[in-house]
């Protein structure tokens, strides 16, 4: 445990080893997950490992189950049965963060932008000085231009989505699992916080899970995109992308993650058909 | 023409004032009926200022803060907790709506069996209706609660309790306030005429009756102008707390 996060701080930090040392275990272990709503089957004996310190997406066909996966995982929903580790360990002993699609629904309007930010340490009763500090620690780190002493409601679509990932990051969490967090934003902000999502990837290597329906942004963000088929889901693909970060405009236009992209495109159109 | 838009709601003002005098000097009502609105104005100027309108005044005031204040601190913890459970609320649902639609006015002789001819019959009178539209505001603000707001404090760590401290009472609030305002007209016009009728001595509602079996006719409309602007300033000052205090609401 101590040895992976010394060998994660390492392969980040500054002075880089000359051979990375790449870490094999999984970080996140899910064994046989089952779940049905009602008569639908939508997961059965489902088994995934996430790779620690990378982007997973995930991308299906609608209704899939996409977002189910990552609320069973992150324990918003109860999964029927099956288990999910976290480094051997139950999601009641990590920490999380998890930021939703509707960002207008999740944050708390009657709380400024820096005091939404700061209660999940609130919670975990963190002392009042300190949370002021980790804030503005996250704030620099992260190099967010914002007022912070606005209302959620004063501030526009990407920024009030931009609180929402730093409340989920301001706790330092092991694993932040997004749900189509710009789905509800339009092209120009999506564009913006595609960027923002990997600057601050490239800043912290948390193990992130991001549900999205734009196969374009999938791929982009993505180390590895993880594809499923209709349901009960299986793992139709799990398809690597290691271009090299920070990736731009260039990257969308590059050979590498044309095929890639087409090679989504073609397993997921495969999954459609299917059914 | 924009610079004009903040008078525009005195037009209406000036219109019925105009209609008012067009119709005293035309003798379209009679004069018995219908003093002037100077005569009016008069009697609601000498009224307030020392006169027995301003006791009757304050007296009415009295008895609805009372009623408003007794009735918020039953429904607003007892529309929490209901609230808190749907199963709950749906259990005693039927009930509420069953005395929420109820005429308070025909419980009056309930209340002064209960509590005799005094004030305690008429403000809790009051306070019960009042106390029924409050609850029943309450309880569907936690039970709307946006659930994507609970789930994120759940997910967030937040304990059941912290759950409902932090954000149900907090969601809830926008519809307490809507509870609030319709709960204190209500408690208005229960005072006003349980004040008409129940052996009173003083109050709006016994000013206007007063004044109407005397046919002091410019008194009665004094009265009444007097029990409008109560009834619109309490609204007002509810709305005035409400903007400062859930300033979210509606955004």
């Amino acid at each position: 445990m101590n040895a992976d996060a010394a060998l994660r701080t390492s392969s980040t930090g500054a002075v880089a080893p000359v051979e990375p040392v790449v870490v094999t275990r999984p970080h996140v272990t899910i064994r046989g997950l089952s779940k049905r709503f009602d008569k639908a089957v939508i997961y059965d004996k489902f088994d995934l490992d996430i790779p620690r310190g990378k982007l997973v997406s995930v991308f299906g066909p609608n209704g899939c189950g996409k977002s189910t996966l990552i609320n069973m995982i992150a324990g918003l929903i109860p999964m029927d049965e099956g288990q999910v580790l976290f480094d051997g360990m139950l999601l009641s002993d990590i920490k999380f963060g998890y930021v939703f699609q509707n960002y207008r629904e999740a944050l708390f309007p009657w709380l400024r932008a820096f005091d939404n930010i700061a209660y999940p340490l609130k919670l975990m009763h963190v002392p009042k000085a300190e949370r002021r500090a980790r804030v503005e620690k996250l704030v620099a780190r992260l190099g967010v231009k914002l007022d912070l002493n606005r209302y959620p409601y004063e501030m526009s679509g990407g920024q009030q989505q931009l609180i929402s990932i730093m409340r989920a990051l301001v706790v330092e969490p092991e694993i932040l699992f997004l749900d189509e967090p710009f789905s509800a934003l339009d092209y120009e902000m999506t564009l913006f916080m595609r960027e923002q999502l990997q600057r601050l990837f490239i800043e912290t290597r948390t193990t992130t899970v991001l549900v999205s329906h734009d196969l374009e942004e999938a791929v982009y963000l993505a180390d590895h995109v993880l594809l499923l088929s209709r349901h009960p889901a299986l793992v139709a693909d799990f398809v690597l992308y290691d271009a090299p970060r920070p990736r731009s405009d260039a990257t969308l236009s590059d050979d590498e993650f044309v095929r890639v992209k087409a090679h989504c495109l073609e397993v997921f159109q495969r999954e459609v058909r299917r059914a | 023409m924009k610079r004009l838009d903040p008078f525009l709601p005195f037009l209406g003002v000036i219109g019925l004032i105009a209609v008012w005098y067009v119709a005293v000097w035309n003798k379209i009502v009679d004069p018995v009926l219908l003093p002037s609105p100077t005569e009016a104005a008069i009697a609601l100027w000498k009224g307030m200022n020392g006169g027995k309108l301003g006791i009757d005044f304050i007296q009415t005031v009295h008895r609805t803060v009372v009623s408003i204040a007794i009735a918020a601190v039953i429904a607003i913890p007892l529309g929490i907790f209901l609230g808190s459970s749907e199963k709950l609320y749906r259990s005693v649902e039927f009930v509420i709506d069953f005395f929420r639609s109820t005429p308070a006015s025909a419980m009056f002789p309930l209340f002064l069996v209960l509590f005799g001819v005094g004030d305690k019959a008429k403000i809790s009178v009051a306070a019960f209706g009042a106390m029924l539209v409050i609850l029943f505001n309450v309880a569907y603000g936690v039970m709307n609660a946006r659930k994507t707001r609970l789930l994120a404090a759940k997910v967030m760590g937040a304990s059941r309790l912290r759950v409902l401290s932090d954000v149900m009472l907090l969601e809830s609030l926008p519809q307490t306030f809507v509870g609030l305002r319709n709960g204190v007209s209500l408690a208005l016009v229960i005072i006003v005429v349980a004040e008409m009728f129940i052996g009173s001595q003083d109050g709006l509602g016994h000013r206007v009756f007063e004044a109407q079996q005397l046919f002091n006719m410019p008194d009665m409309y004094a009265a009444i102008f007097a029990a409008g602007a109560l009834g619109y300033g309490l609204n007002l000052l509810f709305l005035l707390i409400e903007r400062r205090f859930v300033h979210w609401s509606g955004k």
